[in-house]
């Protein structure tokens, strides 16, 4: 068994990594929109044009970014991390 | 009484009462009760998690605040969406290829069963019962202002439906539910926004400028309304992100599901349902502010809560408000069902089979004992709505999101990443989650000012007054804090000794399965 545990846990290792890099991602991205929302006034008020704030704009790409991120993330895991799991798995089974 | 919101409601109740008999003569086994036999597409879960997370409160909430307060009112739709990339990234794995039917089987899975069962549990029921609060007390106040039904037939009938639905049907027939109940939220509320942008040449700014020109630009920028202070805001956001991990009806979908692949698309549709829904709400609430006008909005009662559905009679006519009244009642009626729907889990699988029963009971009683705590939770749904009558239960909602977060959250999240965590450690992170946002929330200006109508200058001299209006910020350190320290002073090596072969099943999954059973591998 130890000598299927290796090449699984780094490709799981290598998972977890991603995964937690985009987590903090998504908390940068909405704190960094919230502690605006109380400390950046000023620069959340000015008016890019009639109508659009940068608040707004703030508001509608915290959104548009949350849906990059997942798809990013599950194209990433469906297609390469299963693969390369499953692969290491019936490698491991063979030997 | 509006003749079209009748037709096209009951029209709602017909179909899904026909799926409902059809799921019933297919739900035979708890795997179909509690998971609809793990048959359920990616695509299709999508939807149902949309439509399980999408409840009044969203849609006739957000869009009454922002109509009310512009800007101010977006920063609820943000903070609704963000929890769902975490839960991608870090729980969906995890939480599918661990359990079986409830979240409680991934915390409970390395350690004793009863005592985290009966935490867990707990956990779940606190989760359950405080957002049921909202939902029934919501839906007997809409009822009444969308159909003028008396209060008491409105909470009875939305009680009644979607016991139907979960005890004949369960979860095949409640997915149903949610698929359909998203799909007419989301086209309903794509309809009127395109209703709304036809009049501004279909440019969201156009609309927003109106909105400038008629209420002065502050609509467009942060004011004071929503986001008092920093702490506060930064408290609140935590219970938004972390609590949509710990809703238990959410959990619960994944295992709808066959593969953690499929538990992936599925979290990834419903970023892209969800998120796809708060950005409509922007315009949705801009446009009630300048079709409708907030004195309109304001004379209509419910607290903003009639700006869609007044928007709906402004852009689409009679015909319109009534159809999107029906798919206001649906949304409520589906909310429920799913919360009901996994109280019935937490008590009959949790409790009854893994803790009353020890693990040893034959499936016939299983699903009976599940029917039996529906009903329960059903006929408490009931109460709890008609006991709640006409009371501000609006703070339920933020009550709910703190307990998810600080209770259900970090008790997963150790259990999943954390080989020492033992299983007092995670009965103190459960309970103090709990109850600490239960006693600082009461001991906290949400209760004390908004409820109990206490001076504010004299109540917060006292020792025990706590100043934020969301206590997720405190609740939730504490319960990881006492997770860490319970589990470092009662080792548990039994269960350490297990962390590899757990993580090795999060990592595996089902390739787990067919290397346990020792099958040779095929075409090798």
């Amino acid at each position: 068994m130890s000598d299927v545990g290796s090449p699984i846990h780094a490709i799981a290792a290598k998972r977890w990594k991603i995964a937690l890099t985009l987590s903090v991602l998504v908390l940068v991205i909405y704190f960094g929109f919230i502690l605006l929302v109380a400390f950046g006034k000023p620069l959340l008020s000015i008016l890019l044009g009639p109508g659009l704030s940068v608040g707004i704009l703030l508001g509608a790409l915290t959104i548009i970014s949350c849906w990059i991120l997942a798809i990013i993330y599950v194209r990433w895991a469906n297609h390469h991390y299963d693969d390369e799991i499953a692969r290491a798995a019936r490698w491991g089974r063979k030997s | 009484m509006n003749i079209e919101a009748v037709v096209f409601f009951f029209g709602f109740i017909a179909l899904t009462l026909g799926i409902t008999y059809w799921a019933a003569r297919r739900t035979k086994t708890t795997e179909h009760f509690y998971a609809a036999g793990h048959g359920v597409t990616g695509f299709q879960n999508g939807l149902a998690l949309a439509g399980d997370y999408m409840s009044a409160a969203s849609f006739l909430g957000i869009a009454g605040l922002v109509a009310l307060n512009g800007f101010d009112g977006l920063i609820y739709s943000t903070g609704w969406l963000v929890g769902w990339p975490i839960i991608l990234f870090l729980i969906a794995e995890p939480l599918r290829n661990l359990g079986k039917y409830t979240f409680t089987d991934v915390v409970a899975y390395r350690l004793q069963q009863q005592p985290v069962r009966i935490a867990a549990a707990i956990g779940t029921m606190a989760v359950v019962l405080t957002y049921m609060i909202a939902q029934m007390v919501g839906a007997g106040t809409l009822i009444k202002l969308l159909f003028d039904l008396d209060y008491t037939i409105a909470v009875v009938i939305v009680g009644a439906v979607m016991m139907a639905y979960v005890l004949f049907g369960g979860m095949l027939a409640t997915t149903w539910v949610q698929i359909i109940k998203a799909c007419l939220l989301l086209g309903g509320a794509l309809v009127m926004a395109l209703l709304v942008l036809a009049q501004f040449g279909f440019s969201p700014t156009a609309l927003f400028a109106k909105a400038a020109e008629l209420n002065g630009d502050q609509v467009l920028k942060p004011g004071t309304k929503v986001v008092t202070g920093a702490w506060d805001a930064v408290s609140l956001g935590l219970a938004l992100m972390f609590g949509t991990a710990g809703l238990p009806h959410i959990l619960m979908r994944f295992y709808t599901v066959p593969d953690a692949k499929q538990a992936r698309i599925s979290v990834a549709w419903a970023t892209i349902w969800i998120g796809a829904f708060y950005l409509i709400t922007f315009v949705l609430g801009f446009g009630a502010m300048v079709l409708v006008g907030m004195k309109g909005i304001l004379a209509a009662g419910g607290g903003g809560n009639m700006a869609a559905p007044l928007l709906a009679n402004a852009v689409g006519g009679s015909a319109f408000f009534g159809f999107i009244c029906a798919v206001a009642f649906a949304t409520i009626l589906a909310v429920v069902a799913g919360l009901t729907l996994s109280g019935a889990a937490a008590l009959s699988h949790d409790i009854w089979v893994n803790v009353v029963r020890k693990g040893q009971a034959p499936e016939s009683e299983q699903l009976r004992v599940a029917r039996i705590a529906a009903v329960i939770l059903g006929v408490c749904a009931i109460l709890l709505g008609v006991i709640f009558r006409g009371q501000n239960v609006a703070y339920m909602v933020g009550l709910t999101f703190s307990i998810a977060a600080s209770a259900n959250f970090p008790a997963l999240v150790m259990a999943i990443f954390w080989r020492r965590f033992s299983t007092w450690g995670a009965v103190g992170a459960i309970l103090v989650g709990a109850i600490g946002s239960l006693v600082l929330l009461y001991c906290g200006p949400t209760i004390q000012v908004d409820i109990l109508h206490e001076d504010i200058a004299k109540v917060s001299q006292n020792w025990w007054y706590f100043p934020l209006k969301n206590p997720c910020l405190i609740s939730m350190t504490l319960s990881f804090v006492v997770g860490i320290v319970v589990s470092l002073l009662t080792r548990e090596p039994a269960a350490e000794a297990e962390f590899a072969q757990a993580e090795r099943r999060v990592i595996l999954g089902t390739l787990a399965d067919v290397e346990a059973s020792g099958r040779p591998v095929a075409a090798e």
